[in-house]
């Protein structure tokens, strides 16, 4: 802490001015924007919803601790505090003249910037992409998110309002999947289904709670407690076997095929409400910046960092940074970590290019 | 004489050196997908001979790696070569090439003829 009150004073001492763009009002965009706010640079935050907060505004909890995610917002909505933040438009393209970049918003206006970090997030996996899952052709198969939703209404239930009393939730939708294009892990996925179906019978006591996973990626820290506790204190049922297809019999229950590969056996199940547990993917507004400004990304189309190890928030155009879900799969914890990191490479890049 | 019914079993152990296993690699030259497999299941799940009978192309894919030719020579038979799993795998295994290359393998190797 004495080390970086030093470091943030010799940069005061040096004088250091700059404007910096932050794309993207989520958590990376509000803890970056807030910081380097903090450090006394001129800092605009754009965000293309009406309100900042990105994907945890519609989410109820989160893993491991099952903290509310309101409790992030006020957090992140307090770093803002001294931040001009522009909602409700977008960044359509850019380019850089000289040293400068000129941002072009969605609403014609143009913002220039010393210095640009993209924070343009994920975009959830659509669903109805998989077509042999049923959504958006079966009214109670639902996705992670949609299920958040419920929480937070406080209504876990079926489409005719009844309650579901066998439930399940199917890993890797969208993630590991080369029918539609992304061979990465969402990483994610894992634990929330492990947080949902806790957070299912805590709501609905007498459900009988299913996930169906290929491998359960418990690697976070807490993780592996939380599968251990799904198992030991609310009797979640784990079947190794990626659901294959999906259909509904004569009185509107799904029917769910999968095999049960450790039995070695087909297994036929009737669920009452099927959680798809969607995948995170490339944001269609961090698709469309790459574009327009040559930005370079990996084979799984999110931002592809200059360097894994020493870079990651580093991109292949000098002024240009990156943090969070743009550049991969991330939780909160690593997300406001990400955004921290470019903070300090926006610094260093500011003060040296002086 | 009583009998007691002592018999000889065969060890149901997987003898991994002793396995052979130019199989699989003759699949695998001509098949690379198929080491791409994480035994997800997809594949048998929607298979409609493995619906009816013990035959799971998941199972098949580890036994070939295994190099437990004896069982995969019986057990592939009942495959009527339809595709379906092909249509599911999410690495992308050609599942019913597996199959094609395995019974062609057989045949070319006189010592496993189907």
């Amino acid at each position: 802490m004495a080390d970086r009150c030093r470091f943030l004073k010799t940069l005061l001492m040096s004088d250091m001015t700059g404007n910096v763009i932050v794309v993207g009002g989520g958590t990376a965009g509000m803890e970056a924007a807030g910081q380097l706010a903090d450090e006394g640079l001129s800092v605009t935050l754009i965000e293309k919803e009406k309100e900042l907060g990105g994907h945890i505004r519609e989410w109820h909890h989160l893993f491991p601790d099952r903290r509310k995610s309101s409790e992030v917002m006020s957090y992140l909505k307090k770093r803002v505090e001294k931040v001009k933040v522009i909602t409700g438009t977008t960044a359509e393209s850019f380019h850089k003249k000289g040293r400068e970049f000129i941002i072009n918003t969605g609403n014609g206006n143009s913002l220039h910037a010393d210095a640009l970090l993209l924070t343009t997030g994920f975009d959830l996996f659509r669903s109805e992409r998989k077509e042999e899952y049923g959504y958006g052709i079966y009214e109670n198969v639902i996705t992670s998110a949609d299920l958040e939703m419920m929480f937070n209404k406080k209504n876990v239930s079926l489409k005719n309002g009844e309650k579901p009393e066998r439930i399940g939730l199917l890993h890797c939708v969208g993630s590991r999947d080369e029918k539609v294009g992304n061979l990465y892990c969402s990483k994610l996925c894992c634990v929330t289904a492990v947080k949902q179906a806790i957070e299912i019978k805590e709501t609905l006591a007498d459900s009988k709670v299913f996930c169906f996973y290929m491998d359960m990626r418990m690697g976070g820290a807490l993780y592996e407690e939380l599968y251990r506790e799904a198992q030991e204190k609310y009797g979640i049922g784990f079947i190794r076997g990626k659901i294959s297809e999906v259909s509904v019999n004569i009185d509107n229950r799904l029917v769910v095929k999968a095999e049960d590969t450790l039995a070695g056996r087909p297994l036929k199940m009737e669920l009452d409400m099927l959680v798809l547990m969607a995948g995170m993917e490339m944001s269609q507004a961090g698709a469309r910046l790459a574009e327009s400004g040559n930005l370079r990304t990996g084979e799984n189309r999110f931002f592809a960092p200059a360097d894994h190890h020493f870079g990651s928030n580093k991109s292949n155009v000098k002024g240009i940074f990156y943090a969070g879900t743009c550049t991969a799969p991330m939780n909160i914890t690593e997300t406001i970590s990400h955004a921290r990191g470019a903070v300090t490479d926006i610094i260093n890049y500011l003060k040296n290019s002086k | 004489m009583e009998k007691f019914g002592f018999s000889l079993h065969k060890a149901r152990v997987i003898n991994y050196d002793s396995n052979d296993r130019s199989i699989v690699d003759y699949i695998i030259e001509r098949e690379p997908s198929l080491k791409l497999c994480i035994e997800c299941g997809c594949c048998s799940a929607t298979c409609t001979t493995g619906n009816f009978t013990a035959f799971s192309l998941r199972e098949i894919n580890i036994l070939l790696k295994r190099g437990e030719n004896e069982e995969v020579k019986n057990k592939i038979k009942q495959c009527m070569l339809c595709g379906k799993c092909v249509l599911l795998c999410p690495r992308g295994v050609n599942t019913r090439n597996v199959v094609f290359l395995a019974k062609q393998a057989f045949q070319k190797y006189s010592a496993h003829a189907v």
